[in-house]
């Protein structure tokens, strides 16, 4: 389970943002500049909240009372960014090891095969992010995120910088990422249709604060207000 | 005419040897530096930063002379070191290190710090949030990343540290076989009669070991950004 309740005042913008979830996905749904990728900053420990409470599954990450902040590189909260931020200098493969290496965790070829089939990137291995197009790139990138064995896993629009075209080609991964791979994800993203087909619970975002929580039944008014 | 004298061999070696020894122990100690200075806030910075960069604006002979005061047999640092270490700089080739490596330092730090700075942290984030601990982004993202600017930075060190001259008489003045580098060993030289050819002699070594040094800094620069790059 995770839950949030945090402040964090960003210059003229701040957040004030609390909600608890048990959904396999979680979406985070708001207009851009509704405060998302600051909020799962916050979760992933990457920007520290002025004042608040996060946890996973009864376990503190921040309490700004009890003086807790458990360092980013400690947190084991997976990352995919809109921009993929696969590291230049390592091809494909290096990239994928990178977070088993970092957690010292024991080589799993089996785990490897598995994710590498199930985003169909093993072809890919020998080769460097700047040969990638857009879509291996994401793909690798949430291959690399999973094999880093998190525990929550956070997408920040991965779909943002594609075309229509990739994103169709994307969305059945992230569909059996949620029904395959058991790790519970927060999904952001301004797309009500890619909210509908991907997230098991809606968190909406308007202005740093949550207007609605629940099922897909909460987006049409959401959409009504943006 | 082209025949080079023991003498001359001596100061060719010695010279190679106090700016190899200077860049290799300035090169570790310079890419800590740079990333402080890219890299954290802290009180003092700008002070730290012109201290640095000190010694590339003073009179080569007033850095020597600070350095004899400090750390010769009776300066401050060169006194205890001398009593408790056993360790002595003055007059000795180790002198010579010390004084190249000090006036090389701003020249190697500059380009490390560029390149540090030139490093996207967004790649250093994403580090983190894969298990990676601040000093383990630094040696498996930053530095890799950086390294361009380092093998630069080490190139241009050791550059100066062949051609130091006034901070290095100053300190440990002009002993052959000691602490003659080229540089001294030429100042000799043209203030000897007849000493022109030998001179002339050791400054074509001068040209040679510079252009050497450019060009393999242009080509380890080269093959590192294709590595960048993954061609």
């Amino acid at each position: 389970m995770l839950h949030v309740d945090v402040s964090k005042r960003l210059g003229e913008f701040s957040i004030e943002a609390s909600f608890e979830s048990e959904g396999r996905v979680t979406g985070l749904f708001g207009a851009s500049g509704a405060g998302k990728t600051s909020l799962i900053n916050m979760i992933a420990g990457l920007l520290r909240p002025d004042r608040g409470v996060i946890a996973i599954d009864g376990e503190t990450l921040d309490d700004t009372l009890a003086q807790t902040h458990v360092p980013v590189h400690r947190r084991r909260i997976g990352y995919v960014f809109q921009d993929t931020r696969l590291f230049p200098h390592l091809d494909v493969r290096q990239n994928l090891d990178y977070g088993r290496r970092m957690n010292r965790l024991a080589d799993d070829p089996a785990a490897r095969t598995r994710v590498t089939d199930l985003l169909d990137i093993g072809g890919l291995l020998d080769r460097r992010p700047g040969k990638l197009s857009g879509g291996e790139r994401q793909r690798v990138a949430l291959a690399r995120a999973l094999l880093s064995q998190p525990r929550l896993l956070l997408l920040d629009e991965p779909l943002g910088s594609l075309d229509e075209e990739r994103k169709e080609e994307i969305l059945p991964y992230l569909v059996r990422l949620r029904d395959e791979a058991g790790i519970p994800m927060v999904y952001v993203s301004h797309d009500p249709s890619e909210m509908r087909q991907l997230a098991t619970h809606i968190v909406v975002l308007q202005r740093g604060r949550v207007t609605a929580f629940g099922g897909a039944e909460v987006l049409p008014a959401a959409l009504a207000r943006v | 005419m082209l025949e080079l004298s023991p003498t001359e061999w001596t100061a060719i070696l010695l010279s190679l040897r106090v700016a190899t020894v200077a860049t290799l122990v300035a090169t570790p100690l310079g890419i800590a530096v740079a990333w402080l200075l890219a890299r954290r806030e802290f009180w003092g910075k700008s002070i730290a930063d012109a201290l640095i960069h000190l010694p590339l604006v003073l009179p080569p002979v007033v850095t020597g002379y600070l350095l004899l005061l400090t750390f010769g047999r009776r300066g401050l640092v060169g006194a205890w070191l001398a009593d408790h270490l056993g360790i002595v700089f003055a007059f000795r080739w180790t002198g010579a290190a010390l004084a190249c490596g000090i006036m090389a330092f701003p020249l190697l730090v500059r380009p490390i710090r560029l390149s540090i700075e030139a490093v996207d942290r967004r790649l250093e984030q994403a580090a983190g949030t894969l298990g990676a601990a601040p000093w383990r982004v630094f040696l498996t993202v930053t530095l890799p990343l950086a390294l361009p600017g380092v093998l630069t930075g080490m190139v241009l060190g050791f550059a100066k540290a062949i051609g130091e001259f006034g901070a290095t008489i100053t300190f440990v003045s002009n002993i052959p076989g000691e602490t003659q580098t080229i540089s001294s060993a030429i100042y000799s030289l043209i203030q000897t009669p007849d000493g022109d050819t030998a001179a002339l002699r050791l400054v074509v070594v001068s040209v040679l070991i510079a252009m050497a040094a450019l060009i393999g800094s242009e080509w380890f620069a080269r093959r590192a950004l294709q590595r960048l790059h993954g061609n």
